[in-house]
């Protein structure tokens, strides 16, 4: 692997267990260490309380590790001030699984667009414009489209503006957080597709957090399994796939219902297996 | 198909039979379907899939033979139970099918539980409320249906409120309230969408025995087609209103008729790589 972009080493999280709590703190995230190199996407994939958001949120410096270090670039994530607390704010970019909840209800999807690169103070308002029309563009939907709220949109196009926000300022890194749960599967592959591309063209490094194996299968270089705040394995997608080296991904792997199950084991049986009772 | 199908289950008649069902909704400006020109029949101990997306009028097919539609729900068409014709029922004659004849299991089992009311009691009130049962007996039955979908330590269980249930556990104690009087027939909602995989296989490891060792028909609503191809013996495939296309498990999966069916498998990722390269049987 070449130099690794994102380096997560040693990183544990835990939660409440303060001086006058009467429970033990809880470990959500515990000692996980994870590089990710550049132009890789690494899915990060587990169920429901093994972790994966939160290490992905301390990764955005969103939620403070309580030990470890994460760094982009060779660079301190959570040693970052000033100027360069703003630089790694351009160049790190989230993706939420709810776009509807990140976007201002009351700001036309322009004005969404265009709020980053005010921040910034980049550019003309015009420039800035027509920076927003033309990534409108890229990510698929009408420019025409650019006045009308969030609510005016289908969870999948919201989905495509939230990408379109993501990569405005031309970042190095994008994290995405179950960035297609919401959405139906003819949607999602769109959506899926997308970001592929978009990550392809821009040259993008990228985490990708799902519970959906088959999904992260499908974008991921490299994967992680998370289970109950610890990194069961990691590894290249195919070989985590195909020969799983823990019971645990098995398990995972197995409990996954499958359209090709149909192909593979039920050709050949009885067309109506169902016997009344 | 459906020749092959009424001959797998013998001479007598489907549990559910729903013809040219129709069910709109009175808009700003014009009525607008949400279902069209249904028909579909589950016969007895089969489980049949409506699988479909956002919009696509599964939820409210299924709603319409509970009668649990909105009340602006304008329905045409018939539907029968047995020999039942539900739509001519009244609210009361519907009461008394609802948790007896037809049970139902929703999406989401906290939310459809008596965060107040005892797991135990709430097991049994489908039994308080149709039968003239004793309270042991109530209580014996519902010891046995925890037991039957593998909530141990029923005696503690029977005792705990909801809340104290993970949500694999809710969903169970959900199923088992519908199982309580041997309905004839389950419809359940998406009853895994909320769940973790490995939860989910559990759940629908116990849904297909419960179908054996009952006989109990089976309306399972779902998005998802890994679900359909595991558990389901028939499919209804529905796309905005309408039944594009019915088969068995294997045909809808193998040879796929209408363009809608093939997208939705296309769309679908599968874990076992890129849709090319999964080895055709």
């Amino acid at each position: 692997m070449s130099e690794p972009l994102i380096d997560i080493k040693n990183v544990s999280k835990e939660f409440g267990g303060g001086l006058f709590s009467r429970l033990a703190p809880f470990k959500a995230v515990s000692d996980i260490s994870l590089s990710v190199a550049r132009n890789q996407t690494m899915g990060i994939v587990g169920e429901s309380g093994s972790g994966k958001s939160t290490l992905l949120r301390m990764v955005l410096r969103l939620i403070q590790p309580t030990s470890g270090e994460i760094t982009i670039n060779g660079q301190n994530v959570w040693a970052l001030k000033g100027g360069q607390l703003k630089a790694f704010r351009r160049q790190v970019q989230p993706v939420f699984q709810n776009p509807a909840s990140s976007f201002n209800p009351r700001h036309s999807i322009q004005s969404i667009l265009t709020a980053p690169l005010e921040v910034h103070g980049i550019g003309t308002p015009a420039e800035r414009r027509d920076r927003a029309v033309e990534l409108l563009e890229r990510v698929g939907l009408d420019p025409a489209m650019r006045h009308r709220l969030p609510h005016q949109f289908s969870g999948g196009q919201k989905q495509r503006i939230a990408i379109a926000r993501a990569v405005i300022l031309g970042p190095t890194v994008v994290l995405a957080d179950e960035p297609t749960s919401a959405l139906d599967v003819s949607v999602q592959a769109q959506v899926l597709k997308l970001f592929s591309d978009i990550k392809d063209d821009l040259g993008l490094t990228t985490i990708f957090v799902s519970h959906n194996l088959a999904v992260i299968r499908q974008v991921s270089d490299r994967v992680a399994v998370m289970q109950h705040g610890r990194l069961v394995e990691e590894g290249p997608v195919d070989d985590i796939f195909d020969n799983p080296g823990n019971d645990y991904t098995r398990n995972l792997i197995a409990a996954v219902p499958d359209p090709a199950f149909a192909r593979r084991n039920r050709a050949g049986t009885a067309v109506h297996p169902v016997s009344p009772a | 198909m459906q020749d092959i199908r009424k001959h797998a289950q013998g001479a007598a008649g489907p549990t559910l039979s729903i013809r040219n069902l129709t069910v709109s909704f009175a808009g700003r400006r014009q009525l607008v379907q949400a279902v069209k020109n249904v028909s579909l029949d589950i016969w007895p101990g089969e489980i049949v899939g409506i699988i479909g997306e956002s919009g696509s009028g599964k939820t409210m097919t299924a709603l319409s033979a509970i009668r649990l539609l909105p009340h602006k729900a304008q329905v045409e068409g018939t539907i029968h139970l047995g020999e039942r014709d539900v739509l001519s029922y009244t609210e009361k004659q519907m009461r008394a099918l609802r948790g007896d004849r037809i049970a139902m299991i929703p999406q989401d089992a906290m939310q459809s539980l008596n965060p107040s009311m005892r797991i135990g009691r709430q097991v049994g009130e489908p039994i308080e409320l149709h039968r003239k049962d004793s309270a042991s007996r109530i209580k014996t039955r519902v010891r046995e249906l925890l037991a039957s979908v593998k909530i141990g330590d029923t005696d503690q269980r029977m005792q705990e409120y909801p809340h104290q249930f993970s949500g694999g556990m809710q969903q169970r104690a959900m199923i088992a309230m519908g199982l309580a009087l041997d309905p004839e027939l389950i419809i359940a909602d998406e009853p895994t969408t909320a769940l973790d995989v490995t939860v989910q296989a559990e759940v629908l490891r116990l849904l297909r025995e419960i179908r054996d060792n009952t006989g109990t028909s089976i309306a399972f609503i779902t998005h998802e087609l890994g679900i359909v191809a595991e558990l389901c013996d028939w499919v209804y495939v529905m796309n905005k209103g309408e039944v594009v296309e019915q088969g068995c498990v294997d045909q809808i999966f193998n040879d796929p008729q209408a363009d809608y069916t093939r997208m939705l498998l296309d769309a679908t990722p599968s874990i076992h790589g890129p849709r090319d390269e999964v080895p055709n049987v």
